[in-house]
């Protein structure tokens, strides 16, 4: 066994973290709780990108407010950290107005789902051309562990003090409803299958959607009486079921209960921009005059 | 100084109204991204950009609120492009949290505001200007802007080029503050050839990543920019930042950061108000008017002197920031200043705290539906005159 002495000695020959070429090492340490499940997330989606033959010039991140809105400010890549709720249609203006970039929207569930959630539905609706990756510890962190739009019933949050009588978002179904493209579940413990899915997210031209549960210690579990974060992880392994496929009508969560992951939805739908491009050079022939950037994403009349 | 991409610009002269000019004058400016949401009288500008980008490589995109509007051409800045969102009142009061972010973010847009009567949904096809206030203060915080206020179709094409150049000088969300009656009234508006439009490109960093600080001012307190997907590795915040542009929220930086964005617009005021004026050198009363208030009050004045009254008008063009200089210097010189607006009393406030109490300051006050009737201006003008 190494001593003390051993462990903590600094060996310049060690490797840098893999994953710190993608973070802003300045910024470190981050502002999330010990035991809290984004660190975990960031570091499968810096993994993802790593490993998906991307060109990270071309790859922006923009985030909305709250524990899960910090993400843009670690990534060392372009980042935009907005306002609270409008990390998408901020990222909508960015990819119109340049096609080239890979546009990831990085926010949590009471951002992008409750203030945020009509310009969630709209953007699956015109299915634009973005990666959402949103982290749902099923609270507000931030601002002190109140109810949102994700707690499950019964769940106690310092806004519902005597246990939640809302009813809950169904995400996967939600996004699906509103004509996603790709749409999965993974929680924080599912590092391996998370990586690949925001790899195939990321791959998948429209919107895609991954949804991903992870532990709040400091708000949602100490208040539920549900241990530490890592107890929480331990109920995500457990509970936790894939079915790649399921009805995503049949996937909505409850306090504590079964938890259905897998990639519910991938299927193929012209993009807001595709469809733009294609109707005006349809309709207007040798009078389109597409932006720069559109031309060079967009060949021809099909797009190919 | 760069000029107009011909490709926009529809030189000659034309019948149209001030919206439509309006839509021309961001064309020609080298607008390629607007983003809007219906709303009268806004919603013919969106309507002729919808119809002309096409045509000149441009994108627009409805959104589903203003609130996304006002966000989504940030986006498209951020991505290199000269935007703008267009709106009228309710969607107006929607949008300040993003007059904010822009203001904070340092991000050149304009923002067009067709105004209509108010409070709440108000007299939607009808006129007012009732948000010179809210143009101003209108986001939380400190912060400066610029906004400007046409007095006719012409000025609608002139002013909003001006409005997008004055945007990428200062980097700072500049205000286009129209009313229903300029931007429905028809008149002929002529545009210049494309080489006869000075357009203010944007003022951007190419030198290496490593010394690239994207909040460092130049010595006009305006820093340099660069767009997404050129490798610069950007973080724009809209926390308290740094020159690096990371979130630092301490006192110290707070007010560094704050100070400048309030100095870029008042240590540059000089430069920036315009205003015109027509018989001030021996006026004993000045009218003060912007916007179609200023040509309700020209029969008011005309009227006036008539009678052997001596009457200066001097018409805002840039609102804010306001000439605050020039109204001391008449103050100390004239027994009044009168106020015509359809609001009751925003620019009068403004006129009053400069004056100091060393001329009279009289609004001429209107809740808007309508443009003032003359006479009432014409009134207010005679009981200042002869000091009654």
């Amino acid at each position: 066994m190494a001593t003390e002495e051993q462990l903590f000695a600094l060996d310049e020959g060690v490797p840098a973290n893999p994953v710190e070429e993608l973070l802003r090492m300045d910024r470190i340490p981050h502002i999330w709780c010990p035991g809290c499940g984004i660190g975990t997330t960031v570091n499968c989606f810096v993994r993802a990108l790593q490993t998906s033959g991307t060109d990270l010039t071309k790859v922006a991140v923009v985030s909305g407010i709250g524990c899960t809105g910090r993400v843009a400010g670690y990534i060392n890549l372009d980042s935009f950290h907005t306002t609270h709720g409008r990390a998408i249609p901020f990222a909508t203006g960015l990819k119109l107005a340049n096609p080239e970039l890979k546009v990831i929207v990085y926010s949590g569930d009471g951002d992008l789902t409750a203030i945020g959630g009509n310009h969630f539905i709209h953007a699956a609706r015109r299915n634009m051309d973005l990666t959402v990756i949103l982290v749902n510890n099923m609270i507000y962190g931030m601002t002190g562990g109140q109810v949102a739009p994700t707690t499950p019933l019964t769940a106690t949050a310092s806004t519902m003090p005597h246990g939640n009588y809302e009813q809950t978002f169904n995400l996967p179904f939600l996004a699906e409803s509103c004509g996603a493209v790709y749409v999965a579940r993974w929680t924080a413990y599912h590092v391996r299958h998370l990586t690949k899915s925001i790899k195939e997210a990321m791959a998948k031209k429209g919107f895609s959607f991954i949804e991903i549960l992870a532990p709040c210690p400091t708000l949602y579990s100490r208040r539920n009486k549900l241990g530490d974060g890592l107890e929480q992880m331990v109920y995500f392994k457990d509970y936790s079921e894939i079915r790649h496929g399921a009805d995503t009508k049949s996937v909505a969560l409850d306090f504590q209960g079964k938890i259905v992951v897998g990639k519910f939805v991938d299927k193929e739908r012209p993009t807001y921009q595709q469809a733009m491009y294609d109707h005006f050079a349809k309709k207007l022939g040798d009078r389109y005059v597409p932006s720069e950037e559109m031309r060079k994403v967009f060949h021809g009349p099909d797009g190919n | 100084m760069a000029t107009a991409e011909p490709i926009g610009v529809l030189t000659g002269a034309h019948f149209v109204d001030g919206d439509h000019a309006c839509s021309e004058g961001a064309i020609a400016a080298g607008c390629r991204f607007v983003a809007g949401y219906p709303i009268t009288p806004s919603t013919e500008v969106v309507e002729r950009v919808a119809e002309r980008f096409p045509f000149v490589g441009g994108v627009f995109v409805q959104m589903e609120d203003e609130i996304a509007s006002s966000i989504a051409i940030q986006g498209a800045v951020w991505a290199g492009k000269k935007a703008m969102t267009v709106t009228s009142g309710p969607g107006f009061s929607l949008m300040m949290e993003h007059i904010g972010l822009a203001a904070m973010t340092e991000a050149p847009c304009v923002f067009v505001d067709v105004q209509r009567a108010g409070p709440s949904t108000g007299l939607p096809t009808m006129p007012a200007q009732g948000d010179m206030m809210q143009a101003r203060w209108g986001s939380h915080g400190d912060y400066g802007i610029i906004a400007l206020s046409p007095n006719s179709p012409q000025e609608c094409f002139d002013l909003t080029i001006k409005a997008f150049n004055l945007s990428e000088q200062y980097r700072v969300p500049v205000l286009f503050m129209m009313d229903e009656c300029v931007g429905h009234m028809i008149e002929r508006v002529v545009i210049p050839a494309a080489e006869d439009i000075d357009i203010v490109e944007r003022r951007t960093f190419t030198g290496p990543k490593e010394e690239y600080r994207p909040f460092q001012p130049d010595a006009d307190l305006v820093p340099k920019m660069v767009k997404a997907g050129e490798g610069y590795h950007l973080h724009v915040t809209g926390l308290t930042h740094d020159e690096k542009g990371y979130p630092n929220m301490t006192v110290g930086t707070q007010a560094r950061l704050v100070r400048r964005l309030v100095d870029k617009i008042r240590v540059n005021a000089d430069a920036i108000v315009d205003y015109r004026e027509e018989g001030v050198e021996d006026a004993d009363v000045v009218v003060v008017t912007y916007g179609i208030s200023s040509r309700t009050a020209i029969p008011a004045i005309e009227q006036a002197r008539k009678e052997g009254l001596k009457i200066g008008h001097l018409r805002l063009v840039v609102v804010w920031p306001f000439p605050e200089k020039r109204i001391r210097e008449l103050a100390s010189r004239v027994k009044a200043f009168v106020v015509p607006e359809l609001n009751f009393g925003q620019i009068a406030l403004e006129v009053e705290r400069c004056a100091g109490g060393e001329a009279r300051v009289e609004c001429v006050p209107h809740a808007g539906g309508t443009v003032h009737n003359p006479r009432d201006i014409y009134q207010s003008i005679r009981n200042c005159a002869k000091g009654s």
